[in-house]
């Protein structure tokens, strides 16, 4: 059986290309934001992460000491370098570079090609040539030097400053263990109480089930937003108030009808046989659902913990409604749409950043195990 | 106490007291209640296993009848009353909300979400699903497009900022139009499209849902369909929207109706990339602008939300009833 577009050499092209742009298309916001994340605040401003690779030409300032000044022929005269002041250092180690254009005003550093004889606003003349060495004469005493503006070719360069800040400055340390915190609990006890659950109506007769299977399936689409008001209310009202045990317990609620479902869908499935020759030989429910479903349904399992993980580390609503708005309980997600948006808004090296740490774990649970996340799909939607 | 020990703490709870509910709850059934001995010994077995599924049903029940079920009412009635909660107003919630012009934009907006975020989705999805499906690295490619499912909506919405940005040097869409000499513009300000590039987001993250479902299903068509269909000398397009299509329509239903579904929750875009501004803002989010200040309006919208949401549950309990039939 051939492809259906690819019965011919041409069509088969034309298939691998337009999926591989598509997957750029995909891919690639997400590369802009690796790649931001390891840029320094100039860099990012000065050209768009998809130059990183590049050298590229950013904008520096350099102050003249005026402490130098020697007098020739009635002039007043300051020579020196630009890569000399000490504010430099960090980009331009050894106090050398290549100047590309200079400036003497900040709203245009690249006014001038090196070279270029100048007036100063302040009287008399600059010049600074490519190699970076500057010249500044007046008719006049000069009591303060000028700032003059430079662009320089800088090599790519990537950095970890921006973890450091976000990690370790900007409390996003203490939001990740908060989200842990609010996550692991969140997964693991609904994924009992909905096994349960499952084995009952998948498995055991009574009177109702049809209704309460259907019920379950009707609750898997309730809106969240209907739950935020009466809920938050009855946690104020016995004592729970805004707290990780509100939270906890909200997205236990939350998560089990899902729960039910994946796990009764898969537990039906299970070869009929097995339990009902165990129950002949005398097991009881209990038994049964401990020794031979709860093993067997293992896939399902890790299939609906894995969705719970991701729903509840990436969560936002919830979290801005049942835990408290202080720093201290800000869970990851909160924390950047609430706080560093607004306080950094414009830090993009610091936005992707964080941006990057909240999605790590996510990625890491997703590629390890992207099988039983598949499986889960599946058993969710298709019959 | 930190919320580490408890978060730790919290899971011992949990997990004993499910484990030793379910335990000692069959252990009383068994033993004290229904003793499989004594005169009665038949009848109490069938009457144990009368009560067992009831044991193991309950804390799901009970939990999902305090945090899905009783909301559905408790909002309903407390969207009643004024802001306060101590007057009865009828419907006077949903009447001024009908004559504020930033909820009909909502409505509107959130109309347009649940109409082209499915669409889309479902048609890349389906796209990428037959594309990859005989090619040699078409698991790779399913997987990076698959992607963004595992990141949040924070997260993406951060990343397409990026992409948005006015500035030239960090958004590549004004960098490309800066190299067509294109003045710089911010695509979140240009009026009702900039819905539309909030929507794409959430299309970027749900066409890997809508992909792995498809594909799957694509795979479980019979082979001999589509094999008689190129005998008789069918073209690729022709077995695909008439072969292939066709036999996946059930796939496709489901696949628009859960993206639908999640379209209709999502607020976290919308608050993170626009705040609502520049008349982006859709029901989920525009309830948040309410909520903490006006309990009354937000649990009204809220039940407008779920009033959308009816149509798709009724369909859903209808097809799961004749799916165990």
């Amino acid at each position: 059986m051939d492809n259906i577009a690819g019965q011919n050499q041409g069509g088969r092209v034309l298939v691998n290309i337009t999926v591989l742009i598509l997957v750029l298309l995909w891919l690639l916001p997400t590369i802009g934001l690796f790649v931001s994340s390891f840029r320094d605040r100039d860099q990012i401003s000065n050209s768009g992460w998809w130059q990183a690779p590049f050298a590229v030409d950013l904008n520096f300032r350099s102050r003249v000491a005026a402490d130098n000044v020697r007098e020739e022929g009635g002039l007043f005269i300051i020579e020196g370098n630009v890569f000399a002041d000490p504010s430099l250092a960090s980009d331009f180690p050894e106090g050398e570079g290549v100047v590309s254009a200079f400036g003497t005003r900040a709203v245009d550093p690249g006014e001038f090609a090196p070279g270029e004889v100048v007036e100063l606003r302040t009287g008399g003349t600059v010049t600074v040539n490519a190699d970076g060495r500057f010249r500044v004469e007046s008719a006049e005493e000069i009591s303060r030097g000028p700032t003059l503006y430079f662009e320089a070719r800088t090599p790519p360069s990537f950095t970890f400053a921006n973890y450091n800040t976000v990690l370790f400055a900007d409390g996003m340390d203490r939001a990740f263990i908060n989200t842990l915190t609010v996550t692991i609990p969140a997964t693991i006890i609904p994924i009992l109480i909905a096994a349960f659950a499952a084995y009952a109506l998948a498995w055991m007769d009574f009177p109702g089930r049809g209704l309460l299977i259907a019920a379950v399936v009707g609750l898997l689409v309730v809106p969240l937003q209907l739950a935020l008001v009466p809920l938050l209310r009855l946690h104020t009202d016995i004592g729970i108030g805004q707290s990780f045990l509100g939270i906890w317990l909200a997205h236990t609620g939350f998560g089990l009808p899902l729960a039910v479902y994946l796990l009764r869908n898969y537990m039906v499935g299970l070869p009929r046989d097995i339990i009902e020759g165990a129950k002949v030989d005398g097991a009881t429910d209990f038994q049964i659902f401990v020794r031979i479903i709860l093993p067997l349904s293992f896939p399902a399992l890790a299939s609906f913990a894995i969705f719970q993980f991701l729903w509840t580390w990436n969560d936002l609503l919830v979290a801005k409604v049942f835990l408290p708005s202080g720093a201290d309980s800000q869970v990851m997600t909160v924390k950047i749409a609430d706080d560093l948006l607004g306080s950094r808004g414009g830090d993009w090296g610091i936005l992707a950043t964080a941006a990057f740490v909240s999605i790590a774990v996510p990625l890491l649970v997703f590629f390890t195990m992207q099988r039983y996340l598949v499986r889960g799909l599946l058993a969710g939607s298709v019959k | 106490m930190s919320p580490v020990i408890q978060g730790i703490l919290t899971i011992l709870i949990g997990v004993g007291g499910c484990v030793g509910y379910f335990y000692f709850s069959n252990l009383i059934l068994d033993k004290v209640i229904f003793p499989a001995k004594g005169a009665n010994a038949g009848r109490n077995i069938n009457r144990a296993n009368q009560v067992r599924p009831w044991l193991f049903l309950f804390p799901a029940m009970f939990a999902l009848g305090l945090y899905l079920a009783y909301p559905v009412v408790g909002s309903f009635w407390r969207s009643l009353f004024d802001r306060s909660g101590a007057n009865f107003i009828g419907f006077g919630n949903y009447i001024d909300l009908f004559s504020e012009s930033g909820f009909r934009t909502a409505v509107f907006n959130n109309l347009l979400w649940v109409l082209f975020v499915p669409a889309a989705a479902t048609f890349f999805g389906l796209l990428i699903a037959q594309l990859t499906d005989r090619l040699s690295w078409g698991n790779i490619a399913k997987s990076l497009i698959f992607m963004p499912m595992a990141i949040s909506f924070v997260g993406a919405s951060l990343i397409w900022k990026f992409v948005y940005s006015a500035n030239p040097d960090i958004g590549i869409i004004n960098a490309i139009r800066d190299s067509m000499g294109l003045a710089a513009l911010d695509p979140l300000q240009v009026r009702f499209w900039n819905n539309f590039f909030l929507m794409f987001i959430l299309v970027w993250i749900q066409t890997g849902f809508a992909m792995v479902i498809l594909s799957a299903a694509l795979r479980g068509i019979p082979e001999e369909t589509v094999e008689a269909a190129i005998i008789d000398g069918a073209n690729p397009f022709q077995v695909f929207f008439k072969i292939k299509v066709p036999q996946i329509m059930g796939t496709i239903v489901v696949v628009w109706t859960t993206i639908t579904i999640l379209t209709l929750k999502v607020f976290d875009i919308v608050y993170t990339m626009t705040g609502g501004n520049f008349g982006t803002h859709i029901l989920p989010s525009y309830m948040m602008t309410f909520m903490f200040r006006d309990d009354g309006r937000a649990t009204a919208v809220a039940f407008v939300i779920m009033i959308l949401v009816l149509p798709v549950m009724i369909w859903n309990i209808r097809q799961a009833r004749a799916e165990m039939r």
